[in-house]
C-alpha cells in the first residue's frame, strides 16, 4: 500500500488550522486512511489504492479539511483556455495511444515545494500508475518549451537527446541501455518498433516516456513559474484522472489552470477538464445500504464533508477522484462522513440452519479415531519440492508444478502426502521414538476440471520406530475401515517406494483407495533417516464416495 | 486419614482422627496392613520411612556415611549410575539423607579414558600379546590393534618400567617379556586400577597410590580431563541414622499385586510396601489433533451457532473466479507473479475454463454491464482470468456459491488455505488459513453487518469491537475490524469486512442484492494463545512442541 509522510505544521498551514494530536489521530482513521504513526512532525500514513488523489500534502489537506469541517462542499477549480496545441500523431497508436496535458501558470516555487511535486509524481507513478506502466507523468517547465507540443513515435535510432543527468546526447536505443532508467523502466518498450517522444516546435526531444525527461528542457525549479504537465498511457480516463490529481494540487499551491488542445487527428478533446462528473443519486438506496433514514436536506451536508456538490438527486465529483465508479461509492462517503462509529449495529437478520460440510464431518470422524490410536496430527504444507516427491522417493510421480515458485523447496503442488510425513520425520530424528503420525490434506494431479488439475483429499499415516513394519500399518488400515464398516481385499503391488514384497494395493467395492508397505530404505537414506518407516495413503474422497452409496 | 503402623512385633496400633494411637489386634502377624503416606514432606516417622523404601534404598542407605561421595557409593553397592541416583533422591525426598552438590574442578574420563577402562590399557594389551620370547614388534601391535602411537607410547612405558627387553631380530625388533612385566600382568597397574574406579573424582581426596597413577596417566594423550563437573556427596540426617539403627532389611513387603496372589488369596499375609505417591513419573504422551485444527474446529463452531453453511471448493481456481468474478482489476497488483502463484512449467502459465458468466463479467469489467458503474474502463483479456492460480483467498469460494444461488437468504462461511507468493518468515507463511463468512439478504444492509461482526467477534472473546473505513477491490462500504485485546490492553486489528459491490453480485446473483461478508486470518489470531512469536511455529510439526503444546481449552 502506498505510504505518504506528512510534514505536520504544512498540512496545518493548508488547512488553516491547528489540532491536536489525538484528535487528529482519530480524524484521520475515521477518514479511513490508515495512520501508521505521528512522530514529532512528521505523520506516516498507509493511503489506500482507490484514494491516489490523498498521495500529496495538498490533497490530504483537501479532503481532511472538508471532512473536519474547515471547507467543506466542491472545490472550485476555474480552467481557462490557453491558445496553445498538443498534436497526438497517429504513429503513437501502436506503442503508447493517449496523452492528457495541462498548463498550470503562476506558480511559486521553493525548495520544499519542488519536492514535493516531484513526490507526488513518484508516488502516484507507483501505485496509480502501476509503476509507469498504466500512467506515466512528466512536468516540464515551460519557459523552456516552444509550443505547439507533438506526441510522436519515432525510430529508437533517430531519436537523439541528452537525457535528465546525463553528459550527452544519445539515441534512444542507447538511452535504454545505458542511462538507469532506461535500464529500469526499457521492458515496458520491450518489442516496440518506434518509441513515443514529446518534441517541441523547435524539433527538440522534450522527454521519451514512460523512461526519462531531455536534460535541455531539465527540471522545475525556483524560478519556474509555469509549468506543463503530461500524462501517458492508454486508457484516456484513467490519464484524466492521473492528470488532474496533480493539476489540483498545483492549483492549490497557487496556480492557475489552463487547458490545452489535444488534437488526435480530426478529434478535438479539451484537457484538462475539471467539470464534475455527475453522479445520480437515490436517496432510497443510500438507505437501504446503510440501513439509515437520511432525508433528502441530510445528503448535501454529509457529501459536502468529503469534497462532493450535491444537486437535484445527483453528486457532483470533483474531477481529481478515481475511485467513484458507482452510486456505492458515494453511499460508502455518507457512511464515512456520518461516522461508521455513530452506525449503531442491528441485531442479525433473521435465523438460518447451519450446516457442517459432510466430509468435513467424516475428516473429523478419521482424525477421531486415529487419535485414538495414540497418532499425532501433523500439519504440513501442500507446497513441497518434485525432487521430494520423485527423486528422493525413487519415484516418477508425475506432479503439477508451480509456474513462479519463491524457491526451489516449494516449487510443486504435493501429489501424494508420504513425502510431507517423511520430510516431517526427517525433521524430528532427535526427538524419542515411536513417532507415529498422521495428516489430511489435498493431493494435486493434472485432470479434466475447469483448472486442468484434479483434487483428492487424502489421508497419510506413518509409523516410524524400531518396530514399524508392514503388520502394524495394516493393523492400522484395517481398525480404521473395520470402524467404518468398510469392507476390503489388499492385493500386491509393485511401488518402487516401498521394499519389494511388503507394498500392498487396498480396494474397497472394485476402487483403488490407497496403499501401505514398508518405505524402501533408499528413500529412508534420501531422507537421511535411520529409524524403519511404515507407510499408509488413502484417498479419502473416494472412501467418501464408496460410503454415500 | 488414618494410618495404621507395625510397632515392632507387638500391638497394632491406629492413629485416630483425634491423634491418639488406638491399640486395634493384640495378635500379631496374620493380619494385613495397607500402609500409605497422608501427610507430606519432613514428618515422617522411622518406621513408616523404612516401611516405605524401596529395594534399591535398601541398597544403598547402608553405605551413606557423614559424608559419602556419589562414585564411591556406585562401587560399594555394585549398582549402575541412574539407579544409585533415583534412590538418592528418593532418600533426600523421605528426609533420610540430605544431597549436597559442588560444581568444582574434577578428574573426568576423557575419550580414551573411556576406551582404555573398558578395553584395557593399551601397554596391558601389548604385555598380553607378547607370545613367547622375541615377539614381533607387528605381531603385538595386530594382536592387539593398537595404533602406532599407541605402540610408540606403550613401548616406552614398559621398558621405563622395566617390563619388556628390545631385541633387533632379522624380522625387525622383537620384544620379550621380563619378570617384572610378568608380575605386572598378573596383578594389573596401578594405573589400571585407577581407571577402574567410578568417576568423576575429587582431585583433592585422591590417596598416594591413586596420585602416582593419575599423575602418570594425566601426561597420556585424551585419558583423564580436569573440568567442571558435579561431585555429589551425600550424608545421613538423623532420621536416617536412626532408621539404619532400627533396621532396614525389611523384605517381607510384596512390590505388585499378582494375579497370582489375587487368585491365592496370599495377599493377606502380606504387606504392600508404601510408594512415596509425591514423586513424580515420567509423563507420557497420546494421540492428538493438531492445534491449528483444534482452533479451527472452534472457529467454525460459531459459524454452526450462527446458522452458516459451511462452503468447500478446490485450492486451485482460474484468476476468473479468483480475481475477475470480484472485480479485482486485470492490472492490480495483487495479480502479478510476486504477490500470487500461478501454476505451469516456468515457460507458460496453465490455462483453465470459463463458465459462460464470463460473458456478464467482461462487461462489468469493461463498461459496468448493467450495474451503471463505470467499470474499470479497460479491455478485459480472457486469456489472464483462464490463467490458473493457487487461490488467494476464500472469497472465491463466495464468488463460486453466489453464482449458484437460487434461494435467499443464505449465510455461508469458510475456514480454508489460501496462498500468497510470500517468502517464508516470521510474520509470512505462503500458505496459510483464512476464516470468512457471507450473509446474502436483499434486506441485509451496514447497520447489519456490524451487528454480525460484534456478535461474532464477541463470540471469539472479545467483548469489545469496532470497525473504521477501509478499502478492498471487491467491497464497498469496507471496513477494518478491530478489537479490544484483553491481556494487551490495546485495540489491534484482526480483520476485514464490507458490502459486496454491485459489479459483484449483479453477474452473480443476477441483480445487485447486498451481500455482507467479513473474514480474518486465523493464523495471526492464535498465536497469542499458543504463546508464539514467530508464525512459522505453527507449522514446524516439531514432534515435542505438538506433544507438548497447550490443548485448545476454549
Amino acid at each position: 500500500m502506498p505510504t505518504i509522510t506528512l510534514n505536520k505544521r504544512v498540512l496545518e498551514s493548508l488547512m488553516g488550522k491547528r489540532i491536536p494530536p489525538a484528535q487528529l489521530q482519530e480524524r484521520i482513521s475515521s477518514l479511513g486512511v490508515a495512520l501508521e504513526k505521528i512522530e514529532g512532525n512528521e505523520i506516516l500514513l498507509e493511503v489506500f489504492p482507490n484514494r491516489p488523489d490523498l498521495l500529496s500534502e495538498q490533497g490530504f489537506a483537501r479532503a481532511l479539511s472538508s471532512f473536519l469541517g474547515i471547507r467543506p462542499g466542491l472545490r472550485e477549480y476555474p480552467v481557462t483556455p490557453s491558445k496553445h496545441i498538443v498534436i497526438i500523431s497517429p504513429s503513437v497508436a501502436a506503442v503508447r495511444p493517449y496523452t492528457a496535458c495541462a498548463l498550470v501558470q503562476g506558480l511559486r516555487l521553493d525548495d520544499e515545494r519542488i519536492a514535493e511535486i516531484i513526490r507526488i509524481q513518484e508516488k502516484l507513478h507507483g501505485s496509480y500508475g502501476r509503476d509507469r506502466k498504466r500512467v506515466a507523468i512528466g512536468i516540464y517547465p515551460f519557459e523552456r518549451i516552444t509550443p505547439p507540443i507533438t506526441f510522436q513515435a519515432l525510430p529508437p535510432d533517430e531519436i537523439r537527446f541528452r537525457p535528465l543527468d546525463f553528459s550527452h546526447a544519445i539515441t534512444g536505443r542507447e538511452i535504454l541501455a545505458q542511462h538507469p532508467a532506461g535500464r529500469a523502466y526499457g521492458s515496458l518498450l520491450a518489442g516496440a518498433e518506434k518509441y513515443p517522444v514529446f518534441t517541441d516546435a523547435k524539433g527538440n526531444v522534450l522527454s521519451m516516456p514512460p523512461i526519462i525527461n531531455s536534460h535541455e528542457t531539465g527540471r522545475i525549479d525556483a524560478e519556474t513559474t509555469d509549468v506543463f504537465v503530461e500524462c501517458s498511457g492508454f486508457q484516456y480516463p484513467v490519464l484524466q484522472a492521473c492528470l488532474n490529481i496533480i493539476v489540483a494540487a498545483l492549483a492549490d499551491m497557487g496556480g492557475r489552470i489552463h487547458s490545452l488542445e489535444m488534437h488526435y487527428g480530426k478529434t478535438k478533446r479539451i484537457s484538462p477538464d475539471f467539470t464534475p462528473r455527475n453522479v445520480p443519486l437515490s436517496l432510497d438506496y443510500v438507505n437501504a445500504r446503510l440501513g439509515l433514514r437520511l432525508s433528502e436536506q441530510d445528503i448535501p451536508r454529509l457529501l459536502a464533508a468529503m469534497g462532493h456538490g450535491y444537486q437535484k438527486r445527483s453528486a457532483l465529483v470533483p474531477a481529481y477522484r478515481a475511485d467513484i465508479l458507482h452510486q456505492i461509492d458515494l453511499v460508502e462517503d455518507i457512511a464515512i462522513a456520518y461516522g461508521y462509529g455513530n452506525l449503531p449495529p442491528q441485531a442479525p437478520l433473521g435465523a438460518t440452519v447451519g450446516s457442517e460440510d459432510p466430509f468435513s464431518r467424516f475428516q473429523a470422524k478419521l482424525a477421531e479415531l486415529l487419535t485414538g490410536l495414540g497418532l499425532l496430527e501433523v500439519n504440513t504444507y501442500h507446497l513441497i519440492s518434485a525432487a521430494a516427491q520423485q527423486g528422493m522417493m525413487c519415484s516418477s510421480i508425475p506432479v503439477v508444478l508451480l509456474h513462479n515458485p519463491s524457491s526451489k523447496e516449494y516449487d510443486s503442488l504435493r501429489a501424494w502426502m508420504l513425502p510431507s510425513l517423511l520430510d516431517v520425520l526427517a525433521r524430528n530424528t532427535h526427538h524419542e521414538y515411536p513417532q507415529n503420525l498422521f495428516d489430511l490434506g489435498t493431493a494435486f494431479r493434472r485432470g479434466p476440471t475447469d483448472t486442468g488439475v484434479t483434487e483428492h483429499q487424502h489421508l497419510a499415516v506413518v509409523l516410524c520406530g524400531e518396530r514399524a513394519n508392514f503388520t502394524a500399518i495394516r493393523q492400522v488400515m484395517d481398525y480404521l475401515l473395520r470402524m467404518l464398516g468398510v469392507g476390503y481385499q489388499v492385493r500386491a503391488m509393485e511401488h518402487t517406494s516401498f521394499i519389494p514384497g511388503r507394498v500392498g494395493e487396498i480396494y474397497a467395492a472394485k476402487t483403488a483407495l490407497g496403499q501401505m508397505g514398508e518405505v524402501h530404505p533408499q528413500v529412508l537414506a534420501n531422507f537421511k533417516l535411520e529409524m524403519p518407516v511404515a507407510g499408509l495413503e488413502i484417498d479419502v474422497s473416494g472412501l467418501f464416495s464408496l460410503l454415500q452409496k | 486419614m488414618s494410618l495404621t503402623g507395625n510397632v515392632g512385633q507387638h500391638g497394632h496400633f491406629r492413629s485416630r482422627a483425634d491423634g491418639n494411637l488406638e491399640e486395634i489386634f493384640r495378635e500379631a502377624p496374620s493380619t494385613t496392613t495397607f500402609l500409605y503416606l497422608a501427610t507430606p514432606y519432613l514428618c515422617m516417622d522411622v518406621q513408616e520411612a523404612i516401611a516405605a523404601l524401596h529395594p534399591l534404598e535398601r541398597a544403598v542407605l547402608p553405605h551413606i556415611r557423614e559424608s559419602s561421595r556419589f562414585p564411591d557409593i556406585v562401587a560399594a553397592t555394585k549398582l549402575k549410575d541412574v539407579e544409585v541416583m533415583r534412590a538418592l533422591q528418593w532418600l533426600s525426598n523421605k528426609g533420610l539423607i540430605t544431597i549436597h552438590e559442588d560444581v568444582r574442578e574434577a578428574i573426568t574420563l576423557g575419550e580414551n579414558g573411556q576406551r582404555y577402562r573398558e578395553q584395557g590399557l593399551p601397554e596391558i594389551l601389548f604385555l598380553r600379546h607378547i607370545t613367547g620370547i622375541a615377539t614381533p614388534l607387528e605381531s603385538i601391535q595386530q594382536g592387539a590393534h593398537l595404533s602406532p602411537e599407541e605402540l610408540r607410547a606403550s613401548l616406552g612405558l614398559l621398558r621405563k618400567k622395566g617390563a619388556i627387553t628390545i631385541s633387533a631380530e632379522k624380522q625387525g625388533t622383537a620384544v620379550s617379556i621380563t619378570a617384572p612385566g610378568k608380575q605386572m600382568l598378573q596383578r594389573g597397574s596401578l594405573e589400571s586400577a585407577f581407571l577402574a574406579q567410578p568417576f568423576p573424582r575429587d582431585p583433592a581426596a585422591l590417596r598416594d597410590e591413586d596420585r602416582y597413577a593419575y599423575e602418570e596417566l594425566k601426561k597420556r594423550k585424551g585419558i583423564l580431563v580436569v573440568k567442571p563437573a558435579t561431585l555429589r556427596t551425600a550424608s545421613l540426617t538423623e532420621l536416617g541414622k536412626a532408621a539404619l539403627q532400627a533396621g532396614i532389611k525389611g523384605g517381607r513387603s510384596v512390590e505388585a499385586l499378582t494375579p497370582e496372589l489375587i487368585r491365592s488369596r496370599a495377599w493377606r499375609q502380606k504387606t504392600f510396601r508404601a510408594y512415596d505417591v509425591r514423586s513424580p513419573v515420567p509423563a507420557i504422551s497420546g494421540g492428538r489433533r493438531h492445534f491449528v485444527r483444534q482452533a479451527a474446529a472452534y472457529i467454525r463452531q460459531i459459524w454452526l451457532e450462527m446458522g452458516f453453511q459451511e462452503m468447500s471448493g478446490t485450492l486451485a481456481q482460474t484468476a476468473f473466479w479468483d480475481l475477475d468474478a470480484l472485480f479485482v482489476p486485470q492490472d492490480h497488483p495483487a495479480r502479478q507473479m510476486q504477490d500470487t502463484f500461478y501454476l505451469g512449467d516456468g515457460r507458460q502459465v496453465l490455462r483453465g475454463t470459463l463458465p459462460p458468466l464470463a460473458d456478464a463479467v467482461r462487461s462489468v469489467h469493461e463498461h459496468g454491464g448493467k450495474t451503471g458503474s463505470t467499470g474499470w474502463q479497460c479491455p478485459w483479456d480472457r486469456h489472464l482470468a483462464e490463467e490458473v492460480l493457487l487461490r488467494t483467498h476464500t472469497t472465491v469460494l463466495s464468488a463460486r456459491y453466489l453464482s449458484q444461488l437460487k434461494e435467499f437468504p443464505a449465510k455461508f462461511f469458510s475456514v480454508g488455505r489460501v496462498f500468497r507468493n510470500e517468502t517464508l518468515d516470521w510474520k509470512h507463511l505462503f500458505e496459510l488459513n483464512q476464516v470468512e463468512g457471507i450473509v446474502v439478504d436483499p434486506d441485509a444492509n451496514l447497520r447489519h453487518l456490524l451487528g454480525y461482526i460484534t456478535t461474532f467477534f464477541t463470540k471469539l472473546g472479545f467483548s469489545q469491537v469496532r470497525v473504521r473505513p477501509a478499502h478492498f477491490p471487491y467491497t464497498e462500504p469496507s471496513a477494518e475490524v478491530e478489537v479490544f485485546h484483553p491481556l494487551k490492553k490495546s485495540w489491534i486489528e484482526l480483520g476485514g469486512a464490507g458490502i459486496f459491490r454491485p459489479e459483484v453480485t449483479a453477474p452473480l446473483l443476477g441483480k445487485d442484492i447486498p451481500v455482507l461478508a467479513w473474514g480474518f486470518g486465523l493464523e495471526r489470531s492464535i498465536m497469542d494463545y499458543f504463546s508464539l512469536t514467530d508464525i512459522r511455529d505453527l507449522y514446524r510439526n516439531d514432534i515435542k512442541q505438538l506433544r507438548e503444546i497447550r490443548q485448545w481449552m476454549r
